[in-house]
């Protein structure tokens, strides 16, 4: 794996996704264009129904384009099968989820080893990796609680550590900050802003400016498209200047 | 070679990190799991025990058969239906002892044979007397046949046999009846209206609680001559195979030899006939056998009843777990993964019940085998009956575990995790 940090990581190529209800058929994805490089850090943002959450499906290969093409790490994963999505889920992509989705009866550490049973890593080494993870993310003193015993925050942290595990290539986070209160929810970001400084790719979906604010590139899409996409920066200025054209209107 | 041995290491690996998940799940979930497979113990239980009870009474029988001796052929003549010798007197086809004159030589599967002859008899010694004691001609070899100590004195010869001497040999409960001494040889008793010497006491026969007493065991034993002097008899011989299997070779040369020295044209009929009791004994293992198939196969019911509930369990597991499903695909497990931890958890918990039906199962042979009177002291569970229970105890997991199975391993995943 190269690490040089502008190496294009994800290349989308017109990709569609069709859903058929009955004789209807719906876009939820319009021809997407997107390339990624590593050690991105980039907000997905747009209402609800506007197609992000199928772009999260199929980047993180949970979910199939019916058109165009998906390379991940220069690799055509249109052509794989179901065994092979597995792996690259697997080996490449961490999932973290707005309802954490942590096993209950587990400890945060078997949650943690979870992702590496099916990487047939060895016991052993499988139970150091989860404790070093867990303690990366803070939570060496914990790896013995169960998800009811934990708060909130912690719930996530032991999430993002089962998603960071097996080192993926990159880490999708789906609101991750959902289910939190805003002072949690900075400890969590503050995370991923440390783990974006290690070099880690990360793609959050969000409706939330504050926590779009942490990421460097913003994407805004609509009706399954991408209608902008540029850095932080330049967002902000183009929202300001288009804030103040409405503002100007509503007078 | 490497990719040869790639594929069951897979499978292993597989199967192993299947069987962790599986036990995993178990035993969180305890009491689910232990009232799920009630059904699968209740099964397996009646199995082994029903199994065990009709092959405690199928060792019993033939226990009680082998006391009579399994290798023994019982030659008996026959008075034929049909030929010419329909109208011939009883005198004409009885056996003759010189019928037997050189039978152990012609007959090579034959280890030995004893000519017989029996009559009811009152015995006397003194004032004493019994009343309907059987009185058997022997010839020496019946030791050999039979297989009945002498405890006291010494088994007949052939001095006995040769000089026609009218000597006896007598049960213990004769010498108690008539009050003899324990060592009573010398002795002299009257059998019938003769003078007879006792020269041993013979052990009383096995008796074989199925058949119930086989006779008096009142038994006076005098040499064959003796008896065919005296008393001009019908005779019947008991010839003994080598070996257990050469009863059937031991037959046609008994046949072939007697209808020789009997004189017999190539167009009669026999004029005897052979019993083995081996013959019976497979008759008899076959009938059993069928018997504890049916009465096996029939309470295998309950088995099958035993593994719908635990289909019936998986299926609620698979559709209460489908985000936890949802999760495991997301992060990397395959369908097959999936699959097979189900599988193997509904195959754990079938062998889980296999373990602990096969226990129970143990416990209810050894009260039956205690129960008087009914002659199971034999009850065992065979070492077949608790491989067959498990291999269907197991056969029952995978069979309705793979539904279950099939249904989380088809989950969508982005469904699964949408999953309420």
């Amino acid at each position: 794996m190269s690490t040089k940090p502008d190496r294009i990581i994800i290349r989308l190529e017109k990709v569609t996704r069709i859903y058929k209800v009955g004789v209807e058929s719906i876009h939820a994805l319009d021809g997407i264009d997107l390339q990624l490089r590593r050690n991105e850090y980039v907000a997905v943002m747009g209402p609800s129904g506007s197609g992000k959450s199928t772009l999260m499906n199929i980047l993180g290969c949970l979910d199939r384009c019916t058109g165009g093409t998906y390379f991940l790490d220069g690799r055509d994963t249109t052509r794989l099968g179901a065994g092979g999505l597995a792996r690259i889920r697997n080996t490449q992509i961490g999932f973290v989820f707005q309802s954490f989705e942590l096993l209950g009866r587990s400890s945060a550490l078997k949650n943690v080893e979870m992702p590496l049973i099916y990487s047939r890593e060895g016991w052993w080494s499988r139970r150091k990796r989860a404790k070093k993870m867990l303690e990366r993310v803070g939570l060496g003193d914990r790896i013995k609680h169960r998800p009811n015993q934990l708060s909130g925050g912690e719930k996530q942290r032991v999430a993002i550590a089962r998603a960071m595990v097996c080192g993926p290539s990159i880490l999708l986070a789906d609101e991750p900050t959902g289910n939190l209160d805003s002072k949690t929810s900075e400890g969590i970001l503050a995370l991923f802003d440390q783990l974006h400084s290690e070099g880690q790719t990360i793609i959050l979906v969000t409706h939330e400016e504050s926590v779009a604010r942490h990421a460097s590139r913003i994407i805004r899409m609509t009706d399954g498209r991408i209608f902008s996409d540029m850095s932080f920066e330049q967002d902000r200025a183009n929202r300001a200047s288009l804030n103040g054209r409405f503002g100007e209107m509503s007078k | 070679m490497k990719a040869i041995l790639a594929a069951p290491l897979l499978f292993l690996r597989l199967l192993y990190q299947s069987v962790y998940l599986a036990l995993g799940q178990i035993w969180a979930n305890k009491t689910r799991s232990v009232l799920t497979t009630i059904g699968i113990i209740i099964g397996v239980a009646s199995v082994t025990s029903v199994i065990a009870a009709l092959t405690g009474l199928k060792a019993k029988v033939l226990s009680d058969f082998e006391s009579l001796g399994t290798n023994k052929i019982f030659i008996i003549p026959h008075w034929p239906r049909t030929g010419r010798f329909k109208h011939f007197s009883w005198r004409l086809y009885r056996f003759h002892p010189q019928q037997f004159e050189g039978l152990l030589e012609r007959c090579p599967s034959v280890s030995d044979y004893t000519l017989m002859t029996e009559r009811t008899r009152t015995i006397r010694y003194g004032v004493r007397s019994i009343d309907g004691a059987r009185v058997y001609g022997i010839n020496p070899s019946w030791h050999t046949i039979e297989n009945r100590s002498v405890t006291v004195g010494r088994p007949f010869s052939l001095n006995d046999e040769q000089n026609g001497w009218q000597v006896c040999l007598i049960t213990p409960s004769v010498r108690d009846q008539l009050r003899l001494d324990r060592n009573c040889t010398g002795k002299r008793i009257v059998v019938g209206e003769r003078s007879f010497r006792i020269v041993g006491v013979v052990d009383k026969r096995v008796e074989s609680g199925m058949f119930g007493q086989m006779g008096a065991s009142e038994e006076v034993f005098i040499p064959f001559p003796t008896a065919w002097k005296l008393w001009d008899p019908w005779v019947y011989a008991i010839a003994c195979c080598r070996k257990p299997g050469l009863s059937e070779e031991a037959k046609a040369e008994l046949r072939f030899f007697l209808r020789q020295t009997r004189r017999l044209e190539p167009g009669d009929p026999d004029t005897f006939r052979m019993e083995v009791i081996e013959e019976y004994l497979k008759t008899f293992n076959r009938v059993a056998m069928g018997i504890t198939a049916v009465a096996g196969g029939v309470v295998g019911i309950s088995l099958l009843v035993g593994g719908v509930g635990i289909m019936n369990i998986m299926l609620v597991s698979v559709s209460e777990r489908t985000r936890e499903i949802g999760l495991r695909k997301a992060v990397g497990a395959r369908p097959s993964a999936i699959l097979l931890q189900f599988l193997v958890e509904a195959v754990v918990l079938c062998l889980f019940g296999g373990l602990v039906g096969a226990g129970v199962g143990q416990m209810l042979t050894t009260m039956i085998a205690k129960i008087p009177h009914a002659n199971l002291q034999m009850a065992h569970i065979p070492l077949w009956a608790l491989g067959i229970s498990f291999g269907f105890a197991a056969a029952v997991g995978v069979f309705f575990g793979m539904f279950p199975a099939v249904k989380a391993a088809r989950l969508d995943p982005i469904e699964a995790l949408r999953h309420e």
